[in-house]
């Protein structure tokens, strides 16, 4: 009722106690392609959506290497995101040359919290329009952070932000409980899967989504196409037998011409 | 009255040698691992080689202290370098940064003098010598440190090219094979040990190539 008086300023508070300019700056999040990240006792997984501009444009960088121990992925403005990884690229950089040793995760995430309150205290700036899910591991162990436009972050097992992030959330709930003790394929697993969920019906393909890992003994690193395709064949595979066992015979033949393992005298064109 | 002087100094100088030699495809990078102050020896263990990229190898004598804070300064510049690029440095670019990360203390200078050794983009070996304060050139050999003046006269004889003004133009690349030009290594080192002081204990010998590093340790005289 009130949203319009009082979202002009992100130094003006409404009656009821909110700043809407903060709420709207969550809002760009949700606008964002997915993202996704969760976490075992030793890894973290985060994976995203490929969402090109147009069919001739390429895809936008959404998951950025922080360090070695540290990843990040983003939602919503990729420049506020660009411009916010630089700035923990440089705090990670500079607690390594003051220190000798990597920053600690949770440290990082404060940095990037109090610098995004800043935001929202400032007649002349803007709260950033991004939400990073940041994944670490530290001396403590595998970590998986989600910072808001608004300041706030939370420490979550498995997160999903931006556009149909509520369908990867859903999956993701009902799994949650397994990732800590979860092998490191699992998680990955895992996580094409969540992505899977927002794609809702599109068939997943390698190209559509980026993964990357980093755990005890692993660096922070993206897998290659080669290695997401063979997850998603694993997982697509074990579907396309089920529902090939499921239907009545005459179905049978079309199911695999289409899949291309099948009867190889059938055209793909063919019944 | 006569003027008045500092009664104590920001630098000392912790002595050793560094030599680089270049080679087609290699580059060898060495250095004694004796660390000494005034007359006395703070250790005969301390490495004055430092990996800076892939291809690119640093080795400096002088002031260790400086050494460790210039090598770094070095390492936290091509951390970002590599987020920027999605690359590894190469040697010549590295050799830049170098340079201008002396001069950047031109008035304070880091007391280090450096040979940086390494592959250049076509695979070829190089090795690029500096003074205190920044200035640099690439060249085929170089000798820096308390015993480069027992160890450049000796390479000169064996290894300079022809004067720069012969046509076509010589490459700074010595025609040695690889072991040769770590058998020469060993002897100049050899040789700068019996009659450089700072000189001695162990010699760590880098050799770069386009498949990986190899390094060789080789006992020196410890008197």
């Amino acid at each position: 009722m009130f949203r319009n008086q009082y979202d002009t300023d992100v130094t003006t508070w409404s009656p009821t106690g909110r700043l809407f300019q903060v709420e709207y700056a969550m809002e760009a999040v949700k606008q964002g392609s997915a993202a996704i990240g969760l976490r075992s006792r030793s890894h973290v997984v985060l994976a995203c959506v490929n969402k090109a501009q147009s069919e001739l444009s390429s895809h936008q960088k959404k998951i950025f290497k922080v360090d070695d121990h540290i990843g990040v992925a983003i939602a919503g403005l990729t420049a506020d995101g660009r411009v916010l990884s630089r700035y923990m690229r440089s705090e990670a950089i500079n607690h390594s040359f003051t220190y000798e040793s990597p920053l600690p995760v949770g440290r990082l995430v404060v940095h990037l919290a109090d610098k995004a309150q800043v935001c929202t205290q400032r007649s002349w700036k803007r709260p950033y329009g991004v939400g990073l899910l940041v994944g670490g591991l530290d001396e403590s162990g595998a970590h998986l952070y989600y910072n808001c436009p608004s300041g706030n972050y939370f420490e979550y097992q498995a997160f999903a932000i931006g556009s149909r992030s509520q369908a990867a959330k859903t999956y993701l709930e009902r799994r949650f409980e397994s990732f800590a003790d979860s092998s490191r394929e699992d998680l990955i697993k895992d996580a094409i899967l969540a992505v899977r969920e927002t794609l809702q019906g599109e068939t997943l393909k390698s190209s559509l989504c980026t993964v990357s890992v980093l755990g005890v003994g692993e660096p922070f690193h993206f897998l290659d196409q080669e290695t997401i395709q063979n997850v998603i064949d694993t997982f697509e595979k074990v579907a396309d037998e089920e529902e090939g066992e499921g239907e009545a015979e005459p179905a049978a033949p079309a199911e695999e011409g289409g899949d291309g393992t099948g009867d190889q005298d059938v055209a793909p064109m063919e019944t | 009255m006569t003027k008045q002087h500092a009664n104590w100094s920001p630098y000392d100088n912790n002595g050793g040698t560094c030599v680089a030699i270049a080679g087609s495809d290699y580059c060898v990078i060495a250095a004694d691992t004796r660390m000494s102050t005034g007359y006395s020896i703070l250790t005969r263990d301390y490495s004055k080689i430092h990996k800076l990229a892939d291809k690119a190898v640093l080795s400096s004598s002088g002031f260790q202290a400086d050494v460790k804070a210039l090598q770094k300064v070095l390492k936290s510049r091509h951390l970002v370098y590599q987020h920027q690029h999605n690359k590894q440095m190469s040697c010549p670019a590295m050799a830049q940064l170098l340079s201008n990360t002396l001069y950047f203390k031109r008035f304070f200078p880091y007391y280090a003098f450096n040979v940086l050794g390494g592959l250049d983009e076509q695979g070829k070996g190089c090795v690029f010598t500096y003074d205190a304060v920044g200035s640099y050139e690439k060249v085929g050999y170089s000798a820096q440190g308390s015993g480069s003046t027992l160890i450049m006269p000796f390479l000169d004889n064996q290894l300079k090219s022809p004067s720069p003004l012969l046509l076509p133009a010589q490459d700074a690349i010595t025609p040695l094979s690889e072991p040769e030009a770590v058998d020469l290594v060993k002897t100049v080192f050899a040789s700068a040990t019996e009659r450089d002081i700072y000189t001695g204990d162990k010699l760590e010998i880098m050799i770069l190539k386009a498949d990986g590093i190899r390094t060789e340790v080789m006992e020196l005289r410890k008197d």
